[in-house]
């Protein structure tokens, strides 16, 4: 059959995309052994990245997108949709992922910054990208900027859900707090917390981000990834937590099954039961100036 | 006919599909004494005069079916299903993935993610046979597709690929995503192939 038509990369393929993720779990992989890990598990999709977060803030130095072959690699092992870090603002870098056939860009503070001035323009790419996010303003500039999917960004390879949940809370709060403005009023917060207008008004009709709204950094035993669900994310990410569990394949397992019954302690404690050592945590307190990750990219 | 309308709710779109329904039935002429519900155990199933299987990871929620105990409820169930994307890949006798557990209600062979990675999603305008209206806008996002069915289903559109909507009996499955727009057409015909 001859089509008219076909139209590639659009928003609403973009959005979509997003959207299929829901309820599920993306997990941080290093390689192709991971990755199938990972997808055995039960994860909606896997995030390929050159080393997990908490070996990044070990090792310092600048931490850049993943060698291309190591992408291929991962994207070759798995059937699951396959997704890929760059630096804030490092359009090549994404360029590069996009040619490579990653499914879904992120766009991440835990990467190096390239620009401390702008992010990408990622309405010029017909790849998907997710960005992080503290609060309601950050998460609109990226969408207005064309982020597919938001992700609160906690503090990345910590171990220590703290800061996932201040930032989930926070927007989740903002948004709430929107429905009792009138429309001036609205126009004005958008001027405070500059964001565009338009978006403000989008989230205070829908109750809810224009676009999927997932959880990260820090998130690291199945009742941390339970708990950033009832607080309104519509999945999660989870970086080193996995990887860096003394179990990987059994807290893999038991985080899938911990979002999917996020209201229901009974499974919850079921499959928290015997898992092993959930990854070394940091106390976010400690973190030096520098260390911390969540304020790169405004 | 009143109806209690289940999305499988285990991972996936399913808020849309929820959206999608409600505004079929409100098209429809229906009232609020039919309902739209989240489906995640047996027991909400058994409520259930319909069942509506979202998109979403396919290796994701077929694992889940048998993890919650629902493989073989399915299976049993009597009304009709409604299934897109991830969902005709479970509907499929066969699919040539080891880690998807498909529940064989129609007699069809399901093949994966046939059109390659999200940069090959796409969008068209789909002639669609026996749906009035004109042709259907069709979102497909890393789609699959059916590669044989047995010749006594109802093909409703085929692409190069293979055929991307089908329906047996009560069933329905599609490649495309009809809840990610407005337009409830196939939602609608669905009911009213059940009756609703």
């Amino acid at each position: 059959m001859k089509l008219e038509e076909l139209r590639f990369g659009t928003e609403l393929l973009k959005r979509g995309f997003a959207s299929m993720q829901k309820g599920g779990v993306i997990m941080d992989v290093v390689n192709a052994e991971q990755a199938k890990i990972a997808e055995d598990a039960g994860a909606v999709a896997v995030m390929s990245l050159e080393r997990v977060p908490s070996d990044i803030r070990k090792m310092g130095g600048v931490a850049r997108m993943a060698d291309p072959e190591k992408v291929a690699e991962i994207i070759e092992a798995v059937s699951i949709p396959v997704m890929g870090k760059v630096r804030i603002g490092h359009f090549v870098e994404a360029q590069v992922l996009e040619v490579l056939g990653v499914d879904m860009i992120d766009e991440s503070e835990v990467l190096t910054p390239a620009d401390e001035q702008y992010h990408i323009d990622k309405k010029q790419f017909k790849v998907p990208f997710v960005c992080g996010a503290r609060n309601l303003g950050e998460a609109l500039r990226r969408i207005n900027e064309g982020a597919a999917m938001i992700r609160t960004k906690g503090e990345a390879g910590t171990g220590n859900v703290v800061e996932a949940v201040r930032h989930m809370r926070t927007i989740m709060g903002e948004i709430r707090m929107l429905r009792g403005l009138d429309k001036q009023e609205m126009a004005d917060y958008a001027r405070e917390i500059e964001a565009p207008a338009e978006l403000i008004f989008e989230c205070a009709e829908r109750g809810r981000l224009p676009v999927v709204n997932f959880s990260a950094g820090g998130i690291a035993t199945p009742s941390d990834a339970a708990m950033m669900m009832q607080l309104g994310a519509d999945g999660v990410f989870v970086g080193s937590g996995i990887f860096k569990s003394t179990e990987p394949e059994r807290m893999a397992k038991a985080i899938v099954e911990a979002v999917n019954n996020f209201d229901d302690a009974t499974v919850i404690a079921k499959v928290s039961t015997g898992l092993g050592d959930a990854m070394p945590g940091l106390d976010i307190h400690t973190l030096r100036e520098d260390e911390v990750l969540q304020t790169r990219g405004r | 006919m009143d109806a209690n309308i289940g999305v499988l709710a285990l991972q996936g779109n399913v808020s849309e599909h929820i959206d999608a329904f409600l505004l079929a039935l409100e098209r429809t002429g229906h009232g609020p004494s039919s309902e739209v519900f989240e489906v995640r155990s047996p027991a909400d199933l058994a409520d259930c005069t319909v069942l509506s299987i979202p998109g979403g990871e396919s290796t994701t929620i077929s694992r889940l079916i048998d993890k919650n105990g629902l493989y073989e409820p399915i299976r049993q169930f009597k009304g009709g299903i409604f299934a897109t994307c991830a969902g005709m890949v479970l509907m499929a006798t066969e699919v040539a993935d080891p880690r998807i557990h498909p529940l064989g209600l129609m007699d069809m062979v399901a093949d994966r993610n046939a059109f390659g990675r999200q940069r090959e999603s796409f969008e068209t305008d789909l002639p669609i046979s026996g749906l009035d209206g004109g042709s259907f806008h069709a979102i497909f996002i890393r789609a699959p597709v059916v590669t044989w069915a047995d010749p006594a289903l109802n093909v409703l559109a085929r692409l190069d690929q293979g055929i991307v909507a089908i329906e047996q009996g009560k069933h329905i499955a599609l490649s495309f995503h009809p809840e990610l727009g407005n337009d409830t057409r196939l939602h609608e015909r669905f009911l009213k192939m059940n009756g609703i």
